[in-house]
């Protein structure tokens, strides 16, 4: 471990390549974590599909790549595919959920994670896939930096689309109804706001950023039926440190999380990358309550 | 009167079902078929190999009962495999495998795919005293635990990257370098095959006193290894060891070429069954990829003649396949170990098939089969071989080299 603190104060570069890394696959956590905290926050629905709606986003590309058609052009397609798959969910299994307790929709959705990744894999088998995008490497500071394109674009397609999305929920009818419907389902509804309309827009909208997201993990990353689980623990962690209707706080804490799974990785080991995410999470939520009890007694 | 005939009717319905079951209870050998059994996996994450493997028993089944069958006692008897779908849960295996012994009195057992699944299995064989050829359970856990009615016709998985560490002791030797300045960097999966995989680096490492410098172990959903490998562009070893199932070779394969690894030497388990030359292309090559058996050796028996004759029937009977995997190959291997064992036992008597199993010694298209007390197969190496020009050619044991070994890789 301190062999490794001692190589990063050697080779400055190497903290600029880790978080190069970091920031950029980081990027895509936090698109998927504020489609998490969408749902969440709208409709108090806790997705553990999440992850699952991901790889199947991934499979989505790696499908449309193995017939010829480019990963960044497959984006929208899947996005699309993505957004009728949620609708179709929320119809038939969601809106069943919404208005029942906690458990309820934890295991709804758990159970729809159990099926997604069953389905692909007997769709596809359970090996490795990847979608070939075809981009090259840079290299910088005389190759001791690299920087994939894959993950670039898709870095600055992240960010296009979280700016799309705020921009979405800012200024167009629905994204207001869906800000409404957060603040206070039955008031919406007096005002003449469909929720049941904005429940399923909300959702099927996850789906689409999942599947977008999914795309660029299968650019950048490899896919497998079962991968579901570390992208839905990641979004967990990542809205959960940012609380939810927090899209700065999202953004930040993805980044954050990227970053942090790097140096972790380099420093104690790949075994630690994923422990540290948890540990990370344990020690927030500690934060949070003490911060809360402080709260609590100045409110008495 | 009708009433006292419907009852006796009844009963002794139920007294024949009942000697039904019990007769199959005892069926190990029905008519002139014995009956094997194995339960493998069908679906979920195991099921590619899972059905690579039961093409493997098929073929060589199909093959021995076309040219006679197995004799025993002057008589021919044909080859029979009950299957069950594990799923690739290791609970639904033992599961399955009870079922097999105790319902359907299934005496002579074949594996199932991967460690793990054979790990379940194997005490519930053992514990009902039935043997089990496995041909897919490589871990050496599964032969320190005394087992007694447990065959392996596969090389152990502590062999798997050994050769390599050798290769790369001899080159550094070969240019002046000290044992000790050799370096040696490690990615293992956290999982029992790879940490198998480890040890046996790990014993080879000190035996030639290289130098390990990164130690890493991979979390099983890994999909991203940037930092391990960022560390290894710092530290520059002169060999590369990364084992961690398909997921490993293809994440390690993507990777390496996106951060421009250059290291001489980059040895992995599990190339081909990631299929790292069609995703990765050029960036492959010189890899070095052990495996438990190739086409191109000069191994034969009878049944099947050369290697190369296998494969090309293997081809011939079933559609799809490019290349023709380990995995199935050392399935049909497993079957023509019980052929073999059934005739010189001239016995279904499960202890003298037993002692007959121990004591086989023989020649097959998959390599000499000859095992240990603990039942792991001793007498057949493991092969390495190179990406070379997006092609797989053996290079070490230098007895089956087809090609010389290219040093150094270069980043691609």
């Amino acid at each position: 471990m301190f062999d490794n603190i001692a190589l990063l104060g050697m080779a400055p570069l190497l903290n600029v390549q880790l978080l190069l890394d970091g920031l950029l696959i980081g990027a895509i956590f936090a698109l998927a974590a504020y489609g998490l905290a969408l749902v969440w926050g709208v409709m108090n629905v806790k997705n553990l599909a999440q992850g699952d709606f991901v790889i199947m986003g991934g499979y989505i590309a790696v499908v449309l790549a193995n017939n010829g058609i480019h990963p960044i052009l497959g984006l929208p397609l899947a996005a699309v595919v993505m957004f009728i798959f949620g609708w179709i969910m929320y119809r038939t299994i969601i809106r069943r959920v919404v208005e029942r307790d906690m458990f309820t929709s934890l295991l709804a959705t758990f159970g729809i994670a159990i099926v997604l990744a069953q389905s692909l894999n007997l769709a596809f088998g359970p090996d490795v896939q990847v979608a070939k995008s075809g981009f090259e490497t840079m290299s910088m500071f005389g190759g001791n930096v690299t920087i994939s394109q894959a993950k670039l674009i898709a870095f600055v397609l992240a960010a296009i689309l979280a700016t799309g999305l705020v921009l979405f929920m800012k200024n167009s009818r629905m994204g207001q109804a869906i800000r409404a419907t957060a603040q206070d389902a039955r008031a919406a509804k007096v005002m003449g706001i469909d929720t049941d309309r904005v429940y399923a827009f909300t959702f099927a909208l996850n789906a689409a950023i999942c599947g977008a997201a999914g795309v660029l993990i299968a650019m950048v990353w490899v896919i497998q039926p079962f991968f579901g689980i570390t992208h839905s623990i990641r979004s967990f962690v990542i809205v959960t440190a940012a609380g939810f209707g927090n899209l700065p706080g999202v953004i930040i804490a993805g980044l954050g999380l990227g970053g942090l799974e790097q140096f972790s990785g380099f420093i104690l080991g790949a075994e630690f990358q994923q422990a540290t995410v948890v540990g990370t999470l344990i020690a927030v939520l500690l934060w949070r309550q003490i911060q809360q009890r402080r709260h609590r007694q100045v409110v008495e | 009167m009708s009433r006292f005939i419907k009852l006796t009717g009844m009963a002794m319905g139920v007294a024949a079902t009942a000697m039904m079951i019990s007769g199959t209870a005892n069926a190990k050998v029905e008519g002139d078929t014995i009956i094997l059994g194995s339960a493998i996996s069908f679906t979920g994450k195991y099921s590619t190999n899972g059905i690579h493997a039961k093409n493997g028993y098929e073929l060589a089944i199909k093959k021995i009962n076309e040219g006679g069958g197995v004799k025993v006692g002057g008589k021919s008897y044909m080859l029979k495999v009950i299957y069950y779908d594990d799923e690739s849960t290791p609970a639904r295996g033992a599961q399955l495998a009870e079922r097999l012994i105790k319902q359907d009195g299934v005496q002579f057992m074949l594996g199932p795919y991967s460690s793990g699944l054979t790990k379940a299995i194997a005490p519930v064989t053992e514990k009902h005293k039935i043997p089990m050829v496995e041909a897919e359970g490589a871990s050496r856990s599964l032969f320190t635990q005394g087992y007694k009615y447990l065959f392996a016709v596969l090389s152990t998985s502590e062999q798997y990257l050994a050769s390599a560490v050798g290769l790369a002791a001899e080159i550094g030797k070969k240019n002046g370098k000290k044992a000790g300045d050799i370096t040696v960097a490690m990615a293992f999966e956290n999982d029992p095959f790879s940490l198998d995989v480890r040890a046996g680096v790990l014993d080879d490492v000190k035996k030639h006193g290289l130098k390990v410098v990164i130690d890493d172990k991979l979390p099983r959903d890994l999909s991203d290894m940037t930092a391990t490998l960022t560390k290894v562009r710092a530290i520059k070893p002169d060999l590369l060891v990364v084992s961690g199932h398909s997921k490993g070779a293809a994440t390690a394969a993507r990777q390496i070429k996106e951060l421009k690894i250059d290291v001489p030497m980059i040895a992995m388990t599990h190339c081909e069954a990631a299929k790292v030359v069609k995703k990765f292309g050029p960036s492959t090559n010189d890899f070095l990829c052990p495996t438990q058996w190739a086409e191109t050796l000069s191994y034969s028996d009878k049944l099947f003649g050369t290697a190369m004759e296998y494969d090309t029937l293997f081809k011939a009977t079933f559609e799809g396949y490019k290349n023709v995997p380990y995995q199935a190959a050392q399935a049909s291997a497993a079957v023509q170990v019980w052929k073999d064992a059934f005739e010189r036992a001239q016995s279904f008597d499960k202890d003298k098939v037993r002692d007959a199993l121990a004591a086989t010694d023989m020649k097959s298209f998959y390599g000499n089969i000859r095992f240990s007390k603990a039942g792991n197969n001793i007498a057949k190496p493991m092969v390495l071989r190179q990406i070379q020009n997006g092609e797989y050619k053996v290079v070490a044991p230098t007895k089956w080299a087809s090609d010389p070994v290219n040093w150094p890789r270069k980043a691609q």
